[in-house]
């Protein structure tokens, strides 16, 4: 399993005044079990890129192969493609509609015609995966939950697809940090238990360093960088030319290596960064005394 | 999909009929279609056509975009012309088993479908060169002698501009929607009737429910600073005539003189 983006291009409302350059010879490769995390400021292509992964867009020009199958080109079926791909929008939870929580994880699983036995046992191991309590919330109906568990229950309603290539496009936008932290755990989760390809879309940098083995970095519809969170990390100037900054730990380190501390690397997350400056003072208390 | 249809089907320009008062135009557009029903024969259509044709020369708005207004109404004119066609007694030029083309049958369909079309491009130039917003702000300024006697112009504006401003909310929420459920597989293309009409459920639900909470929030929001209607409320870009406007109101006037001295006189 792998994805392959190839000059991926994307206008607009083409032909009309309006008409707006919304990606341009996008390309890349991601393989399988890969992590990929995608981050850029506001309208720089992010969540149109994503919609192109599972033919929801169809793009002006390039290809994007998918296990050796175009899925731009004319005759491939959707359902194939959107079996293999989840996309979970951002505020997912406005998709929700049933009567019932386990009737609208159902809906995915039910729509690939898989027997009433499989959707039972997909629906029931979706919703422990992303952290609710099966037996209690299954009766409940979407509408009367938490922002956080309805967010949970939408998220749940793609994982029970069992989708090989996991999108999920801003998942935490608009939770509370504790959630914020409970979803993105549950992400981890999901991608270690199912083994497939995630894309996760955010502007938090340190959610991205975190989580991510490759990250693109999107800049008004261009792939401006890609690479490991380490070699993007490491070039504070160009991101912040983007209207992206690095996440704090790595700021703070950055300002003390210029102030001619010996820190080595990038420092990208609250437990580096600790480690490295405990370190540091503990060694600057020994060589005192 | 969704998001190319153009709503209200404004086209933004810059020109000398974009920037007319919306006052001056809908009173322009209300006198252009009376014009259109006093002429009386193919002569008076021709200075209609030349008015109107000066007019989307001005406005620089693409032909392609005005004729594209008459898509939708086809049907009507295709209906008026071959009802007119046969249904007119007269003297019989064609006839076919129970169908009959008279002369006058002939001329009366071309008549009205020439009359018909005029109608539909002018009234549509008028969409097409004016914000709905500003159109809405307009309509509430014609209206508002008729508070006098209990008309809510200032609501009905309002309610009208609201609708208006939702739509491409809505369009876009509704867009959303759709393909959150594609994505998770929702197929709203194939089988029958009843089964497309029950794939509809999974965006009707979240969207009426999205429809509520944005009407809910714009409502507080409204009342938040302190919203209360029409009374003493005043505006921010304030309708103001200007010379264009006179100088428009001159040429209208100009135009309608000559529609009725062409129906006495010919």
């Amino acid at each position: 399993m792998s994805i392959q983006v190839n000059n991926l291009t994307h206008i607009y409302s083409e032909g009309l005044p309006q008409q707006s350059l919304a990606l341009e010879n996008v390309t890349f490769t991601a393989e399988d079990g890969q992590f990929v995390g995608i981050i850029g400021h506001t309208g720089s292509g992010k969540s149109t890129l994503v919609q192109h992964l599972n033919g929801l867009l169809n793009p002006k020009s390039g290809s994007i192969v998918v296990s050796g199958v175009d899925i731009t080109q004319p005759g491939v079926v959707m359902r194939d493609i959107r079996r293999k791909i989840g996309l979970v929008f951002q505020y997912p939870e406005y998709q929700l509609f049933e009567e019932t929580v386990e009737k609208d994880v159902a809906f995915g699983p039910g729509n690939l015609e898989l027997n009433e036995a499989e959707i039972q046992s997909r629906v029931k191991e979706a919703i422990q995966l992303v952290g609710l309590d099966y037996e209690e919330i299954r009766g409940h109906s979407p509408f009367e939950l938490s922002g956080g568990q309805k967010r949970r229950v939408a998220i749940a309603g793609v994982i029970a697809m069992k989708p090989e290539v996991l999108i999920l496009d801003e998942p935490t936008a608009g939770l509370d940090p504790k959630a914020h932290q409970d979803v993105l755990d549950m992400i981890r989760r999901v991608h270690e238990h199912e083994k497939n390809i995630t894309f996760l879309v955010s502007h938090n940098m340190a959610d991205i360093a975190r989580l991510a083995d490759l990250v693109l970095v999107m800049d008004s519809g261009r792939l401006a960088m890609q690479g490991t969170p380490e070699e993007i990390f490491s070039q504070e100037e160009a991101l912040d030319s983007m209207g992206l900054a690095l996440p704090e730990p790595a700021r703070l380190m950055n300002m003390a290596k210029k102030k001619g501390l010996p820190f080595q690397g990038s420092f990208l997350t609250v437990e580096e960064a600790e480690e490295a400056l405990y370190g540091f003072l503990k060694r600057d208390r020994d060589s005192r005394i | 999909m969704i998001r190319d249809i153009t709503l209200g089907q404004y086209f933004p320009g810059e020109s000398w009929i974009h920037r007319l008062d919306p006052r001056t135009k809908i009173i322009g557009t209300l006198a252009y279609i009376v014009a259109l029903f006093i002429v009386g024969d193919f002569w008076g259509f021709l200075i209609a056509v030349a008015a109107l044709f000066g007019v989307i020369g001005i406005s620089r708005v693409p032909l392609k975009f005005i004729l594209k207004g008459l898509k939708p109404i086809f049907i009507i004119i295709l209906f008026t012309f071959v009802l007119n066609l046969f249904m007119i007694p007269g003297k019989v030029i064609w006839s076919f088993w129970i169908l009959t083309i008279t002369e006058e049958g002939l001329y009366t369909a071309f008549f009205m479908a020439a009359r018909l079309i005029l109608l539909i491009l002018g009234s549509s130039l008028l969409t097409l060169t004016t914000r709905p917003i500003s159109l809405t702000d307009g309509i509430e300024a014609l209206l508002s002698p008729l508070r006098k006697v209990g008309v809510p112009a200032h609501e009905l504006a309002m309610m009208m501009t609201i609708a208006l401003r939702f739509i491409p909310t809505l369009l876009e929420e509704t867009d959303k929607i759709m393909k959150a459920q594609q994505a998770r597989g929702a197929d709203f293309e194939s089988g029958n009737i009843l089964r497309r009409a029950k794939s509809l459920i999974p965006i009707l639900v979240p969207l009426f429910i999205s429809a509520f909470r944005i009407a809910q929030e714009l409502a507080i929001a409204m009342e938040a600073r302190c919203y209360r209607g029409g009374q003493h409320r005043t505006r921010m870009n304030a309708m103001k005539l200007k010379k264009r406007d006179f100088a428009a109101g001159l040429l209208l006037v100009f135009f309608v003189a000559v529609i009725i001295a062409e129906r006495i006189l010919f």
